[in-house]
Formats: C-alpha cells, structure tokens, sequence
C-alpha cells in the first residue's frame, strides 16, 4: 500500500519532488494570500465594536492558529524519522522549526499590537497568551539543540526527542481558552458549529488562513531543499546539479 | 553483568550506586541546596521587607526557587557517568535501560527534592507566608519536584554529550517546567487565601504520572543519542 512512497526515502527524489510542488504551493500561495490580505484589510466591513483595529486578526489568527499545526507538522516528521529511520524525515523537521518559531513571534507580535488598543495594553498574562509564549520558547530549544550538534544526523535525533517531548504542550495550548476564564477569546470559527462571525469577515480570513497555510508549504519546501542539498554535498548528484546550474 | 537480576535488584543497584557517589562528594548534595536558600533570601533584600508583599510573593518565589536550584543539579545525573564511560556500560548491559535510568533519576530527586521540601517550611516562616498555605506548599513540592528531576533528565540526557550544555539545558528543560510551576503556585495561592486547591493538586498529581511512566523511555532514547 505505501510501496509508491519508497523511492522518496532516497534524496534525490526528494529534491526533485520539492522542486515540483514548489511553484504550485508558492504560486497558489501569493493568489490566495494577496486576495485575502485585500480583502481583509481593504474591503471587509467594519467590526461595530472594535472598529478598524479587529483588521489585525487577518494576520493575528492565521498565524497563531497555524503555528500549533505547524509544531504537529515538525513532531509528525520527527516520529516518522524516530520510528523509520527516515533521516529526510530529520531534515524536514529541522526545515519547519524556524518557519514555526517565525509564526509563533508573529502571533505574538500582532497579538499585542491588537490588545493595546483593545485589552488597554500591551501584554497581559493571561493563558493562551502565557502558553503561546512558551510555544515559543520551545521551538526556540529545538533549533538551539539542533545546531549546537556538529553531526547533522545526531542534531535531527535529538531534535526529535525533545519535539516529541514538547507535544504534550500543545493541547495546553490549544484548549487553554476553555480550561481557564481567560481575557483571551475562545475560538470563533470551529468545523461543527456555525461561525459567530459575519461570511464577509469570516471568508477572506478562510482565505488567509489557507495562503498562510500554502506560504507555509511552499517555506518549508524551499527550507528542505537547503537540508537536503548540504546534508548530501558530498554525493555525486548534487555535484552534478552545480554543475548543471553553473553552465 | 549477572543476567538473572530482577528488574527491583537492579533498581537497587543503581539507586545504591548512585546514593554512594553523592554521600563521598557531599557538595553534590549541598550546593544545590544552599543555592535554593540563597536565591531566596536574595528576594526579601531585593525587593525590601514588607512583610505584606513578601507574603503575596512567597509561592512564587520558593517554587522558582526550586526550579533553578533543580537545573543547577541536574547536570550531574548524567555528567560523570558520561565522562568516566559508566554510562556507555549502562547502556550496553542486558539489564532494561528503563529500571536504570528510573533509578537515577530517583537518586537524583532522594538528593535535591527532598532536602528542599524538608527547608521549605523554614523558608516559608522567613517569607511570612500564610500559615494555611504550608500543608499546600509541601504537597505541592512533594508531587512537583520529581517531576522536575524526571523532565530534567530528559534535557540533561539530550545534552550529556554537548561542550558548555549548561546553558542550553536551562533553554530547554525551564519552558517545559511551566506547567508544573503554574499549578503549583496557584495551589498555594489558593490555599492562602482559604480555598480548595485538590483540583491544581490533582492535575499536578497528573504530571506526576504522565512523567513518571513516560520520561524514562524519553530519556533512555535520548542517552542512546547522546552516546552513540
């Protein structure tokens, strides 16, 4: 069943995959991201209560929202290279992490520019807002233990041990709003039920949410080529492919 | 290595080993110790006497305490076993890495929690904290501090092998800490202030589980790494 996976254990054909999904996951992703950033910003109506400011979350959500799938994203990679020997598996971990840790500042930063004018300041330490920031610090950790290994190999081991370790944060994270009473809002938009949002706020936020999604795609591919390129500098593919891009 | 050891005769083994190493270097045991009270008496000198607010402070300070004086110690569960290459014969025994690496981190926390539950209360007295947050304030170190030397050892296990791990320890292993501290504190206030607090007992109590039954593998895997 999962035979036609095999050949990409091997390197090469990695690259060349990333390498076809690349545009499509970048192309696709400045189309929904440029619809939904204009849209959002320019065009949706005006909140009746916060006004302009709540325009923030169409940044604001994506991004944290995506930073918890995309920890998921690096602790799947990481057990599938703990479990399968898989060293590709090591390298894309190791190619999502900054991109995470990116996203998680993101959160943060747009987090605290919306709660000064709504919350009346900056930072306040609340749940989601505490968890989100030890999002942070984790992924922070990984990319600190994964560099301080001279060995690539060892470095993507041990990486995974501590993402691994680090998932039981996540649900932390994710239900935070609901286990304590916080300042912090609960999630509007959930899969079963109706959104508590208006269609014309709620679908260039979709929209975003899926750009962003697709941004990540497309970082993570190009981030994983870099791995895969000097994890294999040595092998006789990749000095032909120099060779190649300097005719 | 005898192959018909019990995983309990095995467990004793370690743990005795372990006790014996740190009673003939006694540092070990009181360094940590002595920098818990230090880190604490730093707070009313800092921040200056009123009792009040030593009062409203005091969980905080003695639990953040103890996380830093648990970091200080924690290098030294792995550490020489590593460099002296006991570790790597650990690893190449026949006996479960599980039962040993448990065993140490026991031994780790018989050294540095108990001493710091046992000099708590006196801190406590000191800070002026509330006379019904004491029974909170032991439970809590009670069930939280070997949480601290199980997650501890992972980091320290992830990083045994690494020049200058220190600092990267306290990066990895401080935000992981969060939770317990979190609850922690928040059982104590509670209790302070006259509340129940069996709940926060009880996800502490959770932690205490989860990291008991899970850790060792996580640590065992990662001494596989480091030692390769």
């Amino acid at each position: 069943m999962w035979k036609w996976l095999h050949p990409y254990a091997k390197p090469e054909r990695s690259y060349q995959l990333a390498t076809t999904l690349l545009p499509w996951f970048a192309i696709s992703s400045i189309f929904c991201l440029s619809i939904g950033v204009v849209w959002g910003l320019a065009f949706a109506p005006v909140d009746y209560q916060q006004g302009e400011s709540y325009r923030i979350i169409f940044i604001h959500v994506p991004a944290a929202t995506l930073s918890l799938s995309t920890y998921m994203a690096m602790a799947t990679a990481a057990l599938v290279g703990m479990v399968w020997q898989l060293k590709l598996a090591d390298a894309a971990a190791a190619a999502i992490a900054p991109i995470g840790a990116v996203l998680t500042a993101v959160a943060l930063v747009t987090g605290a520019a919306w709660g000064k004018p709504m919350w009346g300041t900056w930072w306040i330490w609340d749940a989601r807002l505490t968890t989100q920031l030890i999002l942070l610090f984790i992924y922070l950790g990984i990319i600190a233990l994964h560099s301080s290994f001279e060995d690539k190999v060892l470095a993507g081991r041990a990486a995974g041990i501590l993402t691994l370790v680090g998932v039981i944060n996540i649900p932390i994270i994710k239900y935070s709003v609901e286990w304590w009473n916080t300042l912090h809002q609960g999630a509007t938009i959930s899969k079963l039920d109706k959104p508590s949002m208006d269609s014309a706020m709620l679908i260039p936020l979709l929209i975003n949410i899926l750009g962003f999604a697709l941004m990540i795609g497309a970082l993570t591919l190009i981030r994983f080529r870099n791995e895969v390129i000097a994890r294999n500098a040595m092998r006789p593919w990749v000095k032909e492919l120099v060779a190649l891009e300097n005719k | 290595m005898n192959q018909s050891l019990s995983y309990w005769q095995t467990f004793l083994i370690v743990l005795k080993r372990d006790l014996q190493v740190a009673v003939r270097n006694k540092g070990d045991i009181f360094n940590p110790l002595i920098f818990f009270v230090i880190v604490i008496t730093l707070f009313p000198l800092g921040i200056g006497s009123d009792s009040a607010i030593l009062t409203r402070i005091a969980p905080g300070i003695i639990w953040v305490a103890a996380l830093l004086s648990a970091l200080l110690s924690l290098e030294r569960l792995f550490k020489n076993d590593y460099l002296d290459g006991s570790l790597e014969q650990m690893l190449l025994s026949p006996q479960p890495l599980f039962i040993m690496v448990f065993a140490k981190v026991f031994a780790h926390w018989l050294l540095t929690g108990i001493p710091i539950i046992v000099v708590a209360p006196l801190l406590a007295l000191l800070l002026h904290m509330e006379q019904s947050a004491y029974g909170a304030m032991l439970a809590t170190l009670a069930l939280g501090t070997p949480i601290l030397s199980l997650i501890g050892g992972i980091g320290v296990a992830l990083t045994v092998g690494i020049k200058k791990g220190g600092v990267l320890l306290s990066l990895l292993i401080l935000p992981m800490y969060i939770p317990v501290l979190i609850f922690a504190t928040s059982a104590i206030e509670a209790a302070a202030l006259g509340m129940p607090f069996s709940g926060h007992l009880a996800i502490i109590g959770a932690l205490l589980a989860g990291s008991l039954t899970l850790t060792p593998f996580a640590i065992g895997a990662a001494l596989r790494v480091s030692t390769n």
